[in-house]
């Protein structure tokens, strides 16, 4: 039996003395509890109440003027550091919240609820840069690189997909080329979310074309540095406030002191970074989905048409069903992959379930509110249009629903022995 | 200074949430029903917790009373800043009649108890509007009281209280110890951050009944009728106010 397995059976309170690499210990032992299939443990309900107040009175009042103007919610995100969301699940001991996927998973539900943009940079911060870092960075990285960057005042991003490849993330073709006691990095990374507000940059480069995927290792690299540039905005359909960018890399000197992990791991913890990730983008969507859900319910109750509230229609309430069921489902699957995560098992197969059931469930629920409000629906005074517009790309990044087909098929097929 | 607080926070249905008549006509629907902390009594929390930021105050003692569930109002409050919390335990079904006469013999109580210097109540609970409770604790104790607070600073020994009244803004100076109420314009509560929520787990809250207090819950009053407010009439326009004088004059005024 080798230790990995062992450690799976242990009892809980045994199982740090486990820890193979810094992977497997990342299970808090703070006995929070977790979800059972009635209600929330408390801390993460109160957790939940916090988010649901600050994203009523901070986030919701401007989530339609920054869609418009696209600008970066700076005010707000502070005041997310200082309420402990930007570093959710940092250990104390670097200053952050310490607390666990559940909390993450809830929290960014809440905040999304109120503005899809402020949840994918709190997403992207937390799974994407911190994630890393956390999960992979010695101790003077975590002090260089995450202690920081826990207040909300500095954020960060991740580079992985080009524009030559997305789903495709082994054929990178950023470079790293070995110096001795520095590495030179050359290449350009696309659709990098909080490209222009990040103050520290995770980027994947390949050191050896010819080993394919396990010639990438991955890098942190301060910003600004010499050699590092941004390019233009993208004009984005939805989470508009959110800048999203090229980052290009040309001649960019880092010490060998920024390597993470060792050389050629950087697609290990490209995907490993990702699996948490989509429990975030689940979160991210299934508020966005909410959101629509409760202004469709409630739009329903008031509009009169053929002498009663639309409500009493029944195919209004067939599509208050689907849709109710669709984010309850959607739900379960993401508290699922959380309780995973948390409890220190396998979670790949159940985030990208999550992520996939979660991002459908978005579409689909602002498709359908945007009919339940009918013309209402199609302009602005009603948030159910950028409801539509956010929910979107939430199919296509962290990984496209065809690639979380993927993985869920890949790991299916394993459970099988096949 | 270094005072105690002793603050009173209560558990309310969400100020948000329609409320719905039970079916048998004796109380609101409350099985199920978003509850959160009384908004007065947040803004009480709050004025505490600044008052402790300024080294004025140096322990905030909280205290709910209710069902197991008003340890979730007193957990909110530690997460805010209290440093420990009292659960007065009352059945469910007894909160309906659960009267500021007996919540202040409580508060007395625990005032004494505890030594408190300041004993802070939000003005009224947003579910029966009694504004009584900060009062007749008041009267209890023998000490003044300052209710209706906007503004609280120390002054000399005592405190200086700006009130608002009907006819716009009071200043009072009071004497230590002393009662206050909140009143809307007090403060801004803060949010319950996520590390102070962490550390709140870790605050002691005591259950205490209120017999043990020697204080007597017994009902003194017993709930007829409930019943929803009248569905509001439409109005009349009228052309002038001599139309106006003539229809009031006509109904009587």
């Amino acid at each position: 039996m080798s230790l990995s397995s062992i450690a799976r059976y242990a009892p809980r309170s045994c199982r740090h003395l486990f820890a193979l690499s810094s992977v497997q210990s990342t299970r808090h032992m703070s006995g929070l509890g977790e979800a059972t299939f009635t209600e929330l443990p408390e801390t993460h309900q109160m957790l939940k109440d916090t988010c649901r107040q600050f994203a009523e009175n901070e986030l919701w009042p401007i989530a339609g003027k920054i869609d418009k103007t696209q600008e970066y919610p700076e005010q707000q995100i502070h005041k997310m550091g200082e309420l402990g969301l930007m570093g959710i699940d940092i250990p104390e001991e670097y200053g952050g919240t310490g607390l666990d996927a559940l909390a993450y998973a809830v929290a960014l539900t809440e905040i999304s609820r109120g503005c899809a943009s402020a949840g994918v940079i709190m997403s992207a911060h937390n799974s994407l840069y911190l994630g890393p870092v956390k999960y992979f960075g010695n101790h003077e990285q975590k002090e260089n690189y995450v202690s920081p960057f826990i207040d909300g005042t500095k954020i960060g991003c991740f580079c992985l997909s080009e524009p030559g490849n997305g789903s495709d993330a082994g054929a990178a073709s950023t470079t790293a080329r070995d110096e001795g006691d520095h590495y030179v990095l050359n290449g350009t990374k696309a659709w990098i979310t909080n490209s222009y507000q990040a103050e520290g940059v995770i980027v994947f480069a390949t050191t050896d074309k010819a080993k394919k995927h396990k010639g990438i290792s991955a890098f942190i690299v301060p910003k600004p540095t010499e050699g590092l540039s941004l390019g233009k905005k993208e004009e984005k359909l939805g989470i508009r406030a959110s800048a999203t960018s090229n980052v290009i890399f040309e001649d960019v000197k880092i010490p060998k002191e920024n390597l993470l992990g060792t050389p050629g791991m950087g697609f290990k913890i490209a995907m490993m970074t990702l699996d948490s990730g989509r429990i975030g983008i689940a979160a991210q969507a299934l508020g966005i989905a909410k959101n629509a859900f409760d202004t469709a319910v409630e739009y329903s109750s008031k509009r009169n048409s053929f002498g009663a509230p639309i409500s009493k229609l029944q195919m209004i309430q067939s599509k208050i069903a689907d849709m109710a069921l669709k984010i309850e489902m959607s739900e379960m699957m993401m508290y699922k992959a959380a309780a995973l995560k948390d409890a220190g098992k396998p979670f790949t197969k159940e985030a990208a379930m999550a992520k996939l059931a979660c991002s459908e469930t978005a579409t689909y629920v602002a498709h359908q509110a945007i009919q339940v409000l009918g013309g209402m629906g199609y302009v602005s005074d009603m948030p159910v249009e950028r409801n539509y517009r956010d929910a979107r790309i939430t199919e296509i990044y962290e990984g496209t629903s065809e690639i979380q087909r993927l993985v869920i098929a890949g790991n299916v097929m394993k459970e099988y022995g096949y | 200074m270094s005072l105690k607080v002793l603050v009173g926070c209560k558990r309310v249905i969400d100020y948000a949430v329609k409320i719905r008549v039970r079916p048998d006509k004796l109380g609101v629907v409350t099985d199920g029903v978003k509850h959160s902390m009384n908004p007065f009594d947040e803004i009480a929390v709050e004025e505490a917790v600044r008052m402790k930021e300024k080294k004025l105050a140096k322990e905030i003692v909280v205290v709910s009373c209710g069902p197991q569930q008003a340890q979730e109002t007193i957990r909110t409050a530690l997460a805010m800043g209290a440093d420990r919390g009292y659960h007065i335990d009352v059945a469910a079904d007894k909160m309906a009649t659960l009267q500021p006469i007996h919540v202040s013999k409580i508060m007395a109580k625990l005032a004494e108890k505890e030594k408190a210097d300041i004993v802070m109540l939000g003005k009224l609970a947003i579910d029966d509007d009694s504004n009584q409770t900060a009062q007749m604790t008041a009267a209890l104790l023998d000490w003044p009281q300052g209710v209706f607070a906007s503004k609280v600073d120390a002054k000399d020994k005592g405190l200086e209280v700006v009130r608002e009244i009907d006819g716009g803004l009071e200043t009072i100076n009071i004497d230590l110890p002393a009662v206050l109420s909140a009143d809307l314009r007090l403060n801004e509560p803060r949010y319950a951050t996520l590390p102070n929520i962490m550390k709140a787990k870790k605050k002691k809250v005591e259950k205490v009944k209120p017999e043990d207090l020697g204080v007597d819950i017994t009902p003194r009053i017993e709930v007829v009728n409930v019943e929803d407010p009248p569905v509001r009439e439409a109005g009349q326009s009228v052309g002038d106010v001599e139309e106006l004088v003539g229809k009031l004059k006509d109904k009587g005024f």
